[in-house]
């Protein structure tokens, strides 16, 4: 699992990608009550939103930690939008994505080095 | 004798004179001015130098009530969205007349609004019904900005990102001309033409009126069908009244309803404070501009109301918002919500069906005397060929004191409301055949409606209970009473919300807004008919002016959003004159209310943030990093002074010079104007423009979330470029930025508070006014410096008129929030200060002049007593998850309760100090659960089942 300074994750699952928040943007923003989701099969570039994620009192956007491609949503948040809170790195995942240079993931930080980003 | 007469001044102003030497004891300070010589920066100070003019309440009421003989009232029939009506005495006494309802703020802390979140609700669910859509939100500013919002909700929703909107040629003249304006600002491109010539390739929306501004009902079902083909969307400007009877924008599948809910009970005020409305689908949800109010549960499980969906809000989103609106026309939007509990679906059937009688009446009068009139099917307005008679008619009607509407040499139109009688029609008839005829009721019997059967109403509306069991005077009055009893409004205790200025609303400025001469005056009538009028909106002007010392001043602004829009525009136009148009960067401090970006947005400005310091301060190295930066893009900055952190800046002289020098002019917010006025002039001291929120500083009472009233002040050389109106000239600059408002002069009626207030106080006891309410800041921070720390000062360790308290370290060390103690304050009887702004976890406060210091001293005490139990709990006397601060509120029900497992005492929790006992506030509801309620929005009367549970 790979993480960016925006507070997203990244994981790897054969040749496609999940992505989430991590536990701590989670906890930052309050309990969750909304996520509105990018097109699927749209082409994103570093920085752009991707998605929104709404609290109580928060909108915050996510931003795509990586040109990619969104392949498909996890439409159980739509209904459930806690999951991102009660299980942020699981069943809170967000979007399923196709990374144009795979190899662009090692540019993201470890767990080690996001551990340290936030602790900062 | 002068010095005899009963001054208002000491009424306003709080402490007395022995509280005041108390205080400034307190302080360490000589005399008042030597603590104001000392607060304020001496560069920016410059003391108005007057001599003592004031009027006595008495004297006033006298020379207003011989300014408002000077309004001519003549019949009205000119229409254009503005109508009579009746407002139902029970309502106007128990509603607009009293404090209750009147002074209470923006509902941000529900646990003590329920009353006019109920009252909102009902609005909410009278606009869903009439209009037949989904959702609709607690209200808009008036109905040609309400169009604007909708234009903005269209193209934003369009994914084909098309960008021309077609406007049907038939919408109101105003609406039309600020929906220009709206467009030109974000480039979109508008075509204005009739309903058919809708182009899918170029089109995102269609905007059309119905009934349209000469009267037309039209289906357009089929229109509508066409448009959503293409995805492109329709929104509908209409009517409440017509919808009773009238098929509805729901029925024929528009996107959008809106338009004016002044003809339910809110009187013409020469143009405003009316509330408008938008509703739409479901879909639209979270497109949709404003406040909302929606159910929720509270800690019991009970149902409560709270305002929801907030993060689509400018405060929240900032330039991300879907619109800049800030505020609402709480009051308004109650009071047109209680004309509807009031007379219920087939009460206000009646009303409509007797103004469509009267109308076709007429119609078959006119025709009968050979007039050619336009409309095929119409509700309750005309337009009729009068061709080479059109002088001759116009003539008579000025002889019978009659306004028609003159649409052009060859047109004239009338339109029909609640308030007209047999003897209206007589009247018409004369003034169109030069006959005169006598009609009776009968005459309204066996009419031929010309209304065809695809166009009629036939679903039901209103059948919530709500509407159905207060038609008794005595039951409504009595439902008024139970809401207002639910709210902590000024009337109950001094509510110290920062950047809100909640100062005294005197009844003095209050009454005459309730005048006949003020009331009923249509915004459009002949400016000679309006003189009372434009003597006090001169006057207020070259007050203002003196006041502030800027050149020129615009009142239409009916908001401070809307201000900060129109300035901005202002700043935009000049720039244009002097070819720089490519100057749209706008400079932005990060501690700036959120309105500020979000204004700066649909003002076609793109944000660029400078940052603050350590101290709050605006960050003078990356301001000139920045304006050197953009030098040739910079538009202007946006600064509020003194600052959002209530800090005089000492370098705001140094800031306007860097922005100026980089080409840029300064916008400054005058958010926080009541510690300036008598003292600084902020036209002399740099910035090129300002707003000023006359519902803060000049008295205007915040009506429970609105009305405002934002006027502008500009520097000379942007004097040419102020508001003006396509229908009154006398409104502004022809060479102006075009209209902001639908009236002319905004929301002219309540200007007359703000008018009372400066008149009454004089300008020598405002500069008073202005030193009392920085005297008091400054003793409430010091008071609570010794339990909390004070986040920002100024020079000599001094405030402006307001304060932070930091509270950030309580959550980490006994896990409360600013939010557990804004709700621990409800149970000692106190609204809570601004929480979490500007800065997170912490709370503003301001006091303003009008609080006496035992007032100040007892929120103090209520502070300090939190204080106190925040101390019990770091010391483990109670526990981080059981105590009296994150249960509260604590309601009559919870204390009552057979069960009680807390671990502090019932008299704990509801009667924490012995004033409190006097004087017990109980609150209606628990804290409320915010999260449960956007989950599950639901933002209508709610079903009888889970109010009963």
């Amino acid at each position: 699992m790979r993480f960016s300074k925006e507070h997203e994750w990244v994981h790897q699952k054969d040749n496609l990608y999940k992505l989430g928040i991590t536990d701590f943007a989670q906890s930052e923003l309050g309990e969750i009550v909304f996520i509105e989701f990018s097109e699927i099969g749209k082409h994103f570039v570093t920085g752009d939103e991707i998605a929104v994620v709404e609290s109580v009192k928060a909108a915050s956007e996510i931003y795509a930690p990586l040109n990619c491609t969104i392949v498909s949503v996890n439409n159980d948040l739509i209904d459930a939008p806690q999951l991102i809170n009660e299980d942020p790195h699981g069943a809170g995942w967000m979007l399923e994505i196709e990374i144009d240079d795979p190899s662009s993931i090692n540019n993201l930080m470890d767990e080690e080095e996001y551990k340290n980003f936030t602790s900062a | 004798m002068h010095e005899l007469r009963e001054t208002f001044s000491s009424r306003h102003i709080g402490p007395s004179e022995i509280e005041i030497k108390e205080m400034l004891e307190f302080l360490n300070y000589k005399s008042l001015d030597d603590l104001i010589l000392n607060a304020l920066p001496k560069s920016i100070y410059n003391e108005l130098d007057d001599e003592e003019t004031f009027l006595s309440e008495y004297e006033l009421h006298n020379n207003l009530s011989l300014i408002a003989k000077k309004n001519t009232l003549f019949n009205n029939f000119i229409g254009m969205g503005y109508y009579n009506s009746v407002l139902p005495s029970v309502i106007k006494r128990n509603v607009l007349e009293d404090p209750g309802w009147y002074t209470a703020y923006t509902p941000y802390q529900p646990e003590i609004s329920q009353g006019r979140l109920e009252a909102l609700l009902n609005f909410q669910h009278l606009v869903v019904d009439l209009t037949g859509l989904d959702i609709a939100n607690a209200s808009l500013l008036d109905e040609a900005t309400a169009a604007a919002e909708a234009m903005l909700m269209m193209y934003r929703s369009d994914k084909q990102e098309r960008t021309s909107i077609l406007i049907s040629k038939n919408c109101h003249p105003q609406t039309i001309e600020l929906l220009k304006i709206r467009a030109a600002s974000l480039d979109i491109n508008i075509d204005i033409d009739d309903f058919t010539a809708f182009e899918p390739q170029t089109h995102f929306g269609v905007i059309v009126q119905n009934p349209d501004t000469y009267g037309n009902i039209v289906n357009f079902s089929s229109l509508i069908h066409d448009v959503h083909e293409s995805s492109a969307m329709v929104a509908i400007a209409t009517d409440l009244l017509s919808l009773t009877i009238m098929k509805t924008p729901g029925e024929m599948d528009a996107d959008i309803a809106f338009g004016s809910a002044q003809r339910f009970g809110v009187p013409l005020g020469y143009g405003g404070p009316h509330a408008a409305f938008i509703a739409t689908k479901e879909a639209l949800k979270r497109m949709l501009p404003g406040r909302l109010v929606g159910l929720s549960v509270d800690s019991l499980g009970r149902p409560a109301l709270r305002l929801a969906l907030q993060t689509r809000e400018q405060h929240i989103r900032r330039e991300k918002a879907t619109s800049n609106i800030c505020t609402a026309q709480v009051l308004l939007a109650v009071i047109a919500g209680f004309y509807a509990v009031y007379h219920g679906a087939d009460g206000l059937k009646k009303i409509a069906k007797r103004v469509q009688a009267f109308t076709n009446l007429l119609y078959h009068e006119l025709i009968s005397s050979d007039f050619k009139v336009l409309n095929e099917n119409f509700f309750d307005t005309l337009t009729i060929f009068t061709g080479d008679q059109t002088l001759e008619i116009l003539n008579r009607a000025e002889k019978l004191n009659t306004n028609l509407r003159k649409i052009d040499d060859n047109h004239l139109s009338f339109s029909i409301d609640e308030t007209h009688s047999h003897d209206d029609i007589a009247l018409l008839i004369e003034i169109f055949t030069a006959n005169k005829k006598i009609f009776q009721d009968r005459d309204l019997l066996n009419l031929n409606l010309r209304f065809e059967n695809s166009l009629k109403r036939r679903s039901s509306f209103l059948q919530h209970p709500t509407f159905q069991k207060y038609h008794s005077e005595t039951e409504m009055m009595r439902y008024l009473k139970r809401l207002k009893s639910k709210d902590i409004a000024l009337d109950e205790s001094m509510i110290p919300l920062g950047s809100c200025t909640m100062k005294l609303n005197s009844s003095a400025a209050m009454a005459p807004i309730s005048w006949p001469e003020f009331a009923n005056l249509h915004p459009f009538v002949p400016i000679e008919q309006a003189s009372g009028y434009m003597q006090i909106i001169h006057d207020l002007t070259s007050m203002l002016t003196d006041l502030t010392g800027f050149h020129s001043v615009s009142l239409q602004p009916n908001a401070g959003s809307q201000g900060e829009y129109a300035g901005l525009l202002v700043i935009k136009k000049w720039h244009e004159e002097n070819h720089s148009a490519d100057r749209k960067i706008c400079l932005i401090p990060s501690s700036a209310h959120g309105t500020n970006p979000a204004s700066a947005k649909i003002a076609g400005l793109d944000v660029v943030i400078v940052a603050c310091d350590d101290e709050g301060n605006i960050d003078i190295e990356d301001l000139k990093q920045k304006a050197e930066e953009y030098k040739d893009n910079l538009a202007c900055l946006m600064i509020t002074y003194p600052s959002t952190h209530g800090v005089f800046e000492n370098s705001i002289i140094e800031i306007c010079e860097i922005v100026h020098q980089f080409g840029g002019l300064v916008y400054m917010d005058g958010a926080n104007l009541n510690a300036l006025v008598g003292i600084c002039k902020p036209g002399e001291i740099g910035p090129d423009v300002a707003h000023f929120n006359l519902h803060k500083t000049f008295s205007i009472p915040h009506g429970g979330g609105g009305p405002g009233v934002g006027p502008i002040g500009v520097v000379k050389k942007l004097s040419h470029l102020l508001p003006n109106h396509p229908l009154v000239v006398e409104a502004g600059p022809q060479t102006g930025i075009g209209p902001i408002s639908a009236a002319p002069w905004g929301s002219a009626s309540i200007l007359i508070i703000s008018w009372i207030y400066i008149k009454l106080m004089g300008f020598d006891k405002l500069k008073l006014a202005t030193k009392i309410a920085i005297l008091n800041a400054n003793y409430l921070a010091k008071k609570l410096e010794t339990n909390f720390k004070i986040l920002f000062k100024g020079e000599n360790a001094l405030v402006a008129h307001e304060c932070i308290v930091d509270l950030r370290m309580y959550k980490e060390s006994v896990n409360i929030t600013a939010e557990d103690i804004a709700k621990r304050l409800i149970d000692f009887g106190f609204h809570a200060p601004t929480m979490s702004w500007p800065v997170l976890n912490t709370f503003m406060i301001e006091p303003t002049e009008s609080e006496s210091k035992s007032e100040i001293d007892k929120f103090c005490n209520a502070m300090n007593k939190i204080a106190e139990e925040i101390n019990k709990i770091s010391d483990g006397i109670w526990s981080k998850e059981d105590n009296p601060i994150i249960n509260s509120p604590h309601t009559a029900e919870m204390v009552t309760s057979n069960n009680w497992d807390h671990c502090y005492l019932r008299e704990e929790a509801v009667f924490p100090s012995v004033t409190v006992q006097n004087n017990k506030y109980w609150p209606p509801v628990g804290r409320i659960n915010n999260a449960f309620g956007d989950k599950n929005l639901f933002c209508s009367c709610p079903p009888i089942e889970s109010t009963v549970s």
